[in-house]
């Protein structure tokens, strides 16, 4: 008797893990963020005092490969360098895009993931721009 | 409830958020490197030339020397992207997993798991350095390895100086072989 009040406890918990797994559908994770966009944008996005787009984008390159990155793609029109970096057992990529903002500004945007997760820290992003910055000897400024 | 019910509940429980809970980013994986400033010494090498297209396409000759096919390229950027497969099978990896596989009485097959082919990846920037009097080649490799099993076994990035020793004594060459038009 005291035996099977026990597995009925644990096949309850094991039925109420199907039920709640069952809920979701995988499509709609491939969506899905955890920040909101604009708390995102602002974290990736940063604003720098030039218009020279493609001294600026040699310049992200350079600095993603300082940064372990092997570049995978790059397009000076469209203003993207896409880029991929192994740790340890992960694959992280890297993709920045760079386009002008006015008539004398440059906002470089970079986003990043992790083996399948999307990377929403700002401190992250922020080490990335510090680097960016040093290489370009500008300062980058955050945009709202 | 006994006592022990209550520890397997709690087992269930316990595996549930571990495979819930997934991999956490670990944090300042874009910081620079200790090692970074050496790095680039080891990748990056500087010719006497303003001309980019003439480096760029040694570089594609290069590749093509060293057996890559090219994957991808930006020559506004200054940008190759080579990749090239290989075997990666080592003879002393077998013979250990033979043994283990041995001594295990054959309960785990060892030799599945070892090194069966790699691919190899090189990304190349030529960029004209800030004064712009001379042009700058850097080269990036990496490559991924499958085991006998065909699952990826590892990823990694190689830092071994002979590797980008041998690329750039090859382009030197190549640089020179476009020069007298061979």
């Amino acid at each position: 008797m005291r035996k099977s009040k026990r597995y009925s406890g644990i096949l309850i918990v094991l039925c109420l893990l199907f039920v709640l797994a069952g809920c979701v559908t995988t499509t709609n994770k491939a969506f899905e963020t955890n920040e909101s966009q604009v708390k995102l944008r602002s974290m990736q996005t940063r604003a720098f005092d030039t218009t020279d787009k493609k001294k600026m984008m040699q310049t992200v390159i350079s600095t993603m490969q300082d940064l372990d990155f092997v570049i995978d793609k790059a397009d000076l029109v469209l203003g993207s360098v896409t880029g991929s970096k192994f740790l340890n057992q992960a694959v992280i990529t890297m993709t920045a895009t760079v386009r002008s903002r006015g008539e004398t500004q440059l906002l470089v945007r970079v986003n990043a993931q992790y083996g399948i997760s999307s990377v929403e820290d700002p401190a992250t992003y922020q080490d990335f721009f510090t680097s960016l910055e040093k290489s370009l000897f500008l300062t980058a400024q955050q945009v709202d | 409830m006994g006592k022990t019910g209550f520890i397997k509940v709690f087992f269930v429980g316990i595996l549930c958020l571990s495979i819930v809970g997934c991999a956490t980013i670990p944090k300042g994986f874009l910081k620079p490197s200790e090692k970074s400033l050496e790095n680039r010494q080891l990748q990056m090498r500087q010719y006497d030339t303003k001309d980019e297209t003439k480096i760029i396409t040694s570089v594609a000759g290069v590749l093509q020397d060293l057996g890559f096919t090219l994957d991808n390229s930006e020559t506004e950027l200054g940008l190759v992207v080579a990749s090239k497969k290989a075997d990666a099978v080592s003879g002393g990896q077998i013979a250990g997993a033979i043994l283990l596989t041995a001594l295990s009485r054959g309960q785990n097959n060892y030799v599945a798991m070892c090194d069966k082919e790699q691919k190899v990846r090189a990304s190349v920037i030529v960029q004209s350095s800030l004064n712009g009097s001379k042009t700058g080649v850097r080269v990036t490799f990496q490559r991924i390895i499958w085991n006998m099993s065909n699952q990826i076994s590892r990823v990694e990035t190689i830092i071994e100086p002979q590797i980008y020793e041998k690329f750039y004594v090859a382009l030197s060459k190549a640089i020179f072989l476009e020069a007298e038009k061979i």
